[in-house]
């Protein structure tokens, strides 16, 4: 009896220590909390296509981009350093969950207009949400002059392309996204090419240390278009400083807006045709959170 | 025999109760922080703060989510949790201490105590002992505390790339005020 009384005390005592050693285990709740993925990609582009990363509520994003010559083209043209093809965009956050944005490129002199919309957000938690869903729409609009014998009206001069972003942050490092396009013009370069063209891409990236990481982005046409055009490869090097996003990269695709990169990229990517190139984006942040 | 058993663990379950009353907890604490650089000043705030004090034993901890802080630009939260504390890894910062000074013989009446606070706080995957100068106030029976404190962020494997050096200070302030705290009920 008396052993069964001290064993039981001691029990007690230690059942009560044991309560005492975890303090804040007796308040913590032990349901795990819902929890957005966030920073997929470091910026809202993979590098030529859209991300499914969206600018934050308020956020102003100043991207500017510059595509050189072929590094094939040699010496004679600095490796292509002498000629550059250069886009200038605007892009904001009205929510967290839609952006807008308009772009002009000196190729065709093309100004483009977007919006871009989050339909899902990657989750994990106990509501757990595998992937992040994103669909960007756009219109493009070329104003440089044509010396057709018809001459174009405004309406030929457009393009229009829709875009869905299916992606998924799969570790801290490593992020990847299909990214699957139409894009229909009004009047395609040469009158042989399709009005329509569908295109399956993909884009990811590797992080190399907290603030580098390798990107690459690729997207296949189906459709006819002219024999010299060529499918979209891109491979590149992210660098955050703070405000700034720094994207190196080596690309064929001399547009930077949606129906220049799908339709209009010429050259041999892995026969040298290939462009340096680089994105640089500098956000602002305007209002409060 | 058996009656006197149940009895008996009956009896022990309750003294553990008592025991247990006088605990306080909070889960809505409120930790900001500052950083004073020469080209910006960083603030953050996040109220989700818990606390569990045991006023036996003079053991007091905190814990708090880092992906709860909540900044004014929102590249600066992300930067935070992604490229800072690595907040996937690292999800929580703990403090562990005790109090030092005889805490339960002031609280019998309206006033505010200055007291010190030894223990470790585990931030980025780190844990350093710290000394934290804390008040604990009490007014109608109603118990709250405040510290402030400062961390090197040296000291907790931070690091912070010579091309923000004039963003982000080396030298962190802390505040952590728990506006009240609750009897925890077993």
């Amino acid at each position: 009896m008396k052993k069964l009384l001290s064993t039981l005390l001691v029990l007690s005592f230690y059942v009560h220590a044991f309560a005492q050693e975890e303090l804040l285990a007796q308040i913590e709740d032990p349901v795990q909390r819902n929890e957005k993925v966030t920073g997929a990609f470091k910026s809202t582009r993979v590098i030529n296509a859209h991300s499914i990363e969206m600018l934050a509520k308020h956020n102003l994003d100043f991207r500017v981009m510059h595509r050189f010559g072929f590094v094939s083209d040699g010496i004679k043209q600095l490796f292509g350093l002498d000629v550059a093809s250069f886009r200038m965009s605007f892009d904001y956050g009205i929510t967290d969950d839609f952006t807008v944005g308009i772009g002009r490129s000196t190729f065709r002199k093309e100004l483009d207009l977007f919006a871009k919309a989050r339909l899902l957000h990657q989750t994990r938690g106990t509501r757990n949400i595998p992937i992040s869903l994103v669909i960007v729409g756009g219109t493009t609009l070329w104003t440089e002059e044509s010396f057709a014998a018809v001459k174009p009206s405004v309406s030929d001069r457009m393009a229009y392309y829709v875009q869905l972003l299916a992606g998924r942050k799969f570790s801290d490092k490593f992020s990847f996204q299909l990214s699957p396009i139409l894009v229909h013009s009004n009047m395609p370069v040469n009158p042989t090419e399709d009005q329509t063209i569908v295109a399956l891409g993909g884009g990811g990236r590797f992080k190399v240390s907290k603030r580098i990481a390798i990107t690459f982005d690729y997207h296949h046409a189906f459709g006819t278009l002219d024999e010299i055009h060529t499918d979209p490869i891109s491979a590149g090097i992210d660098i955050e400083t703070g405000g700034h996003v720094f994207q190196l990269q080596f690309s064929n695709a001399t547009g930077m807006n949606e129906r220049a990169y799908i339709t209009q990229t010429t050259g041999q990517f892995f026969r040298g045709d290939i462009r340096f190139g680089f994105n640089l984006s500098r956000m602002f942040h305007l209002g409060s959170k | 025999m058996k009656v006197f058993i149940v009895l008996f663990f009956l009896l022990a379950s309750f003294f553990d109760g008592r025991c247990q009353q006088k605990k306080l907890f909070t889960k809505n604490g409120i930790v900001t922080f500052y950083s004073k650089a020469p080209i910006e000043n960083i603030e953050a705030h996040n109220n989700k703060l818990l606390s569990v004090w045991d006023m036996a034993t003079g053991k007091v901890e905190f814990s708090v989510l880092m992906k709860g802080f909540e900044f004014e630009k929102a590249l600066m939260q992300e930067h935070f949790n992604e490229n800072y504390m690595e907040s996937d890894k690292f999800p929580k910062a703990i403090f562990k201490g005790i109090i030092r000074e005889p805490v339960n013989s002031f609280l019998v009446k309206d006033g505010t105590f200055n007291v010190t606070v030894s223990g470790t706080l585990t931030l980025h995957g780190v844990t350093k002992e710290v000394n934290v100068p804390a008040t604990i106030s009490i007014k109608n029976n109603e118990i709250s505390a405040a510290s402030t404190f400062s961390v090197k962020l040296a000291d907790y494997n931070i690091k912070v790339p010579r091309i923000v050096k004039n963003n982000i200070s080396n030298i962190i302030l802390i505040k952590v005020i728990i506006p009240s705290y609750q009897p925890l009920g077993s």
